[in-house]
């Protein structure tokens, strides 16, 4: 069954206090040409059935009225994956 | 006077809040996030708690759930509901109420009492304060940053919709120190702190008079039976 990614990110810096603590801890490891770090969200979504035009809209909808918060948060991306994570041949 | 609270998979403080209505004087009415029943109550709690884990973001997945379409309708008809912490987070993701929580600033959780200031006693559940009356409820967050979008925010500030602002520490990073909102109408009110936390003697914050005998959250409580009574 084909998947569809949704990738979901904060809107700014400002907004993402994990990825500034995660960016503090690289550089607490002394990964200092690593100067920042934004950290977002990643939906896998399996689709029964073929994905067209109306499951892509579907999927657009959801992403911005459920998978994310636009006061707070952007839909970065939605693709659908080729070869989806975890299924076998 | 009824007041119904809402129990959602997660939250923690619907029988503090049932109890903080009890000694308002009303009768706390339970009720369960998956019917699509309100018992005809009069108004309505959102309780604190980490619904659904803070899955998805902090409130999203229970702003969702059965009982919110009913929430929501009787909000808009203007049915005074209270979101408290959790229940505020609920009430900004059903966009009963502008803005939106984030982590907090410095990353760790906060629990502590806090000094707010009254902004705006007009809505259904501030009423019963002086203007400006600075009052200390517990407050206790991981995610209570509150955010939004700078004409938002202005809209909010120049309306008089900002309901109480943290005086002295500001424990998020909210923007303008806002602890709580309410929306146009004033019958919804969000904050983080906690008012049901400090309803009776001997289980509140400290106050210069003795240890624990804070009960400035009983307020909003009673504002609201007021209210109610009033309008009935």
């Amino acid at each position: 069954m084909p998947t569809i990614v949704v990738e979901v990110m904060p809107k700014a810096e400002l907004l993402d206090p994990q990825g500034k603590a995660v960016a503090g801890a690289l550089g607490r490891l002394g990964k200092t040409r690593f100067t920042s770090v934004r950290l977002g969200k990643r939906f896998e979504i399996t689709v029964a059935g073929h994905v067209d035009d109306a499951v892509l809209a579907e999927i657009q909808d959801l992403a911005d009225t459920v998978l994310s918060n636009s006061v707070i948060e952007d839909v970065v991306g939605i693709h659908v994956l080729e070869a989806p994570a975890g299924e076998t041949h | 006077m009824r007041v119904g609270v809402v129990t959602f998979p997660g939250s923690l403080d619907d029988r503090d809040a049932q109890r903080a209505i009890r000694l308002a004087g009303a009768e706390p009415v339970a009720l369960w996030h998956g019917e699509h029943d309100l018992h005809g109550v009069d108004a309505l709690v959102l309780p604190g708690g980490f619904s659904y884990g803070d899955y998805l973001r902090a409130g999203a997945i229970a702003s969702l759930s059965p009982i919110m379409a009913e929430v929501i309708d009787a909000a808009n008809k203007g049915m005074p509901v209270l979101g408290i912490c959790n229940g505020f987070q609920m009430l900004t993701e059903a966009h009963l109420l502008g803005g939106g929580l984030i982590r907090n600033d410095h990353g760790s959780f906060v629990c502590r009492d806090q000094r707010l200031r009254v902004e705006n006693t007009a809505t259904d559940w501030t009423s019963g304060f002086e203007a400006g009356q600075e009052i200390t409820i517990p407050l206790k967050n991981g995610e209570g940053g509150f955010i939004a979008a700078a004409d938002t925010l202005e809209r909010l500030e120049g309306e008089g919709r900002v309901v109480v602002r943290y005086v002295g520490v500001n424990p998020n990073g909210s923007l303008n120190d806002i602890a709580g909102i309410t929306n146009a109408r004033g019958n919804v009110v969000g904050l983080m702190p906690h008012p049901e936390h400090a309803v009776e003697p001997g289980f509140g914050p400290d106050t210069a008079d003795a240890m624990r005998s804070g009960v400035d959250g009983l307020t909003f409580f009673t504002s609201v039976i007021q209210r109610v009574l009033a309008t009935a």
